[in-house]
């Protein structure tokens, strides 16, 4: 009964100190963040109904492939990323998945104002405008032809996409995952020799000194991010940069909710790829603690019994 | 020479040329231990097993361990924890085993400020576990900057500033710890060196003299009482066990402390496979950057209380400036426990509910400790800040100025010194 008690008071203080210091202290050093809910709702929504054919005319006579690729459609981009990064900071995104991957609303409003939609005003204005152009319209109703260039994007897109793909368009142009083999100018490939691997780092270097050049810092690598920051955290920060860091130059990046969440997965397969390992080994060897106290209990039982 | 007849089995091989029964008489099988103990006794036992767990993992690592500023974080976060079979086991268990030890040497301590087993003889064993606890700081200290990540970094960072506040030679002093003028690569491979070689080491050898100081003065019990272990023992042997007030190491206190240690280990692998972070701060999972600051930097938890007590005076006093006043008090802080055994002035060896005042004292001691340690993690803003500044003077006046009165008062009650 007395150790009992003795135990019972070394768990409370045990407890208080454990909840002082981690759930208590965390949550005064960071400040309650509001939910991001992927719903865009600043956002002016997209009244007009699009429709695609119209919209691949748009399309084509917006002159979006001047610095878009569209692979699917047989549309290569223009220029290979170390020159696109020279001239725009960084590779313009290919738009094969883009109506899969963003939310509707979101690509609408980023047609007609991209730096608004991306909630980057705060980097870019007059004297440093942001590298797309707004979509002036071809002469039609604005709208109109925006809802058709939406609705032809979401016709060409595929309708499934797996968690890394969902990263590598929404993320991989700025972010590395060198556990991944996944670079900046694309998947890494087998480099035999020396120069093939000079090539390629200089290649890589060049495009990311022009995006530090356009970001103004280097975008972390996100191979472990997955340990670094929680769920809620990734989850919020990706929704709506502003709100979790507040001046950052991560841009808002406008996926749908279920994307963003495919990217979570991305991140925890890649990041900590051990996790079924380390719950079925760990419990294996709870078990057999729990087997091995038992008998320790029992044996202890039998050299205790005749002392008292 | 002397005479050697045929052994007729292994044992008695090795017993001609070892004494091996003799050495196993008198560090197991006849080492008496009170009976009148609970199971705070088995905590040396827990921390012994912590430590081998420590050192059994620490030398899994250390084969795809790299110390080089390039190579550290990938190697332990991406070689380790992702290519090697059952290497994030390692490191899980490193990284947790290194956090809970110290939760269990505090309790260890508590436990021999609470029962006295400071004083009356057993100054040594104090004072060698006090060693043990600034070595382990250590350890602990120089083992965190190993993976390389933003809280290694910017903990060495301000921790080797700190030894800038030294009068005269500190400035110099700072540079010959970092082997550079900021913490760079020679400051990794120079606390690789110290965490794998020199202070386990040290730590082996002040663990052997901390068991050592135990056989003279014999180890306290519940009550503090006074036992004649040789009397207890001829007891115990002659088949008195009802009787005897003493228990052999082997087999009967070690069958409990086993038990303990089952325990013990539910609750540690618990931890590691499910309940990490406390341990393996997710910042540290982020590369080292020397130019982007994180918004809070703190030290592990177990650091926490001296690291307020340094920032509990955040205010100037006439010509002594902030900085120099909490050094000066976290100095104090971190030896102060070394002179616990003087600082109790009375000679009674009791259980601390037995002792007046005393009992307060132990319970308003820990609590400050607690107070300490949860705000040494808190910003040092606002209320917080002043929370911390009395905290930590109350800390310095407990042990400075506390302990001598009631402990004198107590000695006095009790007629005078021993």
């Amino acid at each position: 009964m007395r150790e009992l008690k003795i135990l019972a008071v070394v768990v409370f203080f045990t407890l208080l100190t454990y909840i002082g210091v981690e759930p208590f202290a965390h949550s005064q050093m960071h400040e309650h963040i509001e939910p991001v809910d992927y719903k865009y709702s600043d956002l002016k929504p997209l009244n007009k109904k699009g429709d695609p054919k119209k919209g691949a005319e748009t399309f084509m006579n917006a002159g979006c492939v001047g610095c878009h690729g569209v692979k699917s459609q047989g549309m290569a981009a223009p220029m290979d990323p170390v020159s696109a990064s020279a001239s725009f900071g960084v590779m313009p995104p290919d738009l094969s998945n883009a109506g899969a991957i963003y939310d509707e609303k979101f690509l609408a409003n980023l047609i007609k104002n991209p730096a608004h939609a991306l909630m980057v005003e705060h980097k870019f204005n007059d004297k440093r405008p942001f590298p797309m152009t707004a979509f002036m319209g071809l002469g039609g109703d604005l709208d109109q032809e925006v809802a058709d260039i939406v609705a032809y994007l979401k016709s060409i897109a595929p309708k499934k996409l797996d968690d890394k793909q969902v990263f590598i368009d929404a993320c991989g142009r700025c972010h590395n995952v060198k556990y991944d083999k996944w670079t900046v100018i694309g998947e890494k490939p087998k480099l035999e020799t020396d120069k093939q691997k000079a090539e390629f780092n200089l290649k890589l270097a060049t495009y990311e000194e022009n995006l530090k050049k356009y970001l103004g810092t280097t975008p972390p690598d996100l191979s472990i991010i997955i340990r670094a920051k929680s769920e809620e955290h990734l989850m919020n920060f990706m929704g709506e940069p502003q709100r979790v860091l507040h001046g950052t130059a991560m841009p808002r990046v406008g996926v749908t909710k279920e994307n963003a969440e495919k990217i979570i997965s991305y991140f925890e397969k890649v990041g900590d790829r051990k996790k079924d390992e380390r719950e079925s080994v760990t419990l294996k060897i709870i078990l057999y603690f729990v087997i091995f106290t038992i008998f320790a209990y029992l044996w202890k039982a039998s050299k205790w019994r005749d002392l008292h | 020479m002397a005479h050697f007849s045929k052994a007729n089995s292994i044992s008695e091989w090795l017993d001609q040329r070892l004494a091996i029964k003799t050495l196993w008489k008198v560090l197991a099988a006849e080492y008496w231990v009170p009976k009148n103990i609970n199971f705070l006794w088995a905590m040396g036992v827990v921390l012994m097993t912590m430590f081998t767990i420590l050192l059994v993992s620490g030398i899994f690592l250390l084969m795809y361990y790299k110390p080089d500023v390039n190579l550290a974080f990938d190697s332990v976060n991406y070689t380790i924890m992702q290519e090697v079979h059952f290497g994030w086991l390692w490191r899980h268990m490193h990284g947790v085993a290194a956090s809970v030890v110290f939760l269990v040497i505090y309790i260890h301590m508590f436990t021999g400020i609470y029962y006295g087993s400071y004083k009356q003889g057993r100054e040594m064993i104090w004072i060698s576990g006090m060693l043990l606890f600034v070595t382990f700081s250590a350890e602990a200290f120089s083992g965190y900057m190993l993976p390389w990540g933003q809280m290694s970094y910017w903990a060495a960072q301000v921790i080797t500033n700190l030894f800038g506040g030294i009068p005269v030679i500190g400035p110099d002093l700072v540079i010959w710890i970092r082997g550079n003028f900021y913490v760079a690569d020679s400051t990794l491979t120079r606390f690789f060196m110290l965490h794998v070689l020199l202070l386990p080491l040290i730590i082996m050898a002040i663990i052997g003299l901390h068991f050592y100081s135990l056989r003279i003065p014999h180890v306290n019990n519940q009550e503090g009482e006074d036992i004649d272990f040789d009397y207890e023992a001829e007891k115990y042997k002659n088949g008195q066990k009802r009787e005897s007030k003493v228990i052999p190491f082997w087999p009967v206190f070690i069958s409990k402390d086993l038990f303990v240690v089952g325990v013990f280990m539910i609750f540690y692998f618990y931890l590691v496979g499910f309940h990490y972070e406390f341990a393996m701060d997710p910042i540290n999972f982020e590369p080292a950057n020397p130019m982007k600051t994180p918004p809070h930097i703190y030290p592990e938890w177990y650091f926490l209380w001296s690291y307020e007590v340094l920032r509990g005076f955040f205010f100037d006093v006439g010509p002594f400036s902030a900085m120099d006043i909490g050094l000066a008090a976290f100095g104090i802080a971190n030896v102060i426990f070394f002179l616990l055994p003087w600082l109790d002035r009375s000679p009674v060896v009791a259980p601390a509910h037995k002792r007046g005042a005393f009992k307060y004292w132990f319970w308003i001691l820990l609590i400050d400790m607690i107070i300490l340690t949860v705000y040494g993690k808190l910003p040092p803003t606002g209320i917080n800040a002043w929370i911390g500044f009395f905290a930590s003077i109350t800390f310095l006046i407990l042990l400075l100025v506390v302990l001598p009165i009631i402990t004198k008062k107590e000695a006095k009650s009790v007629g005078g010194a021993a």
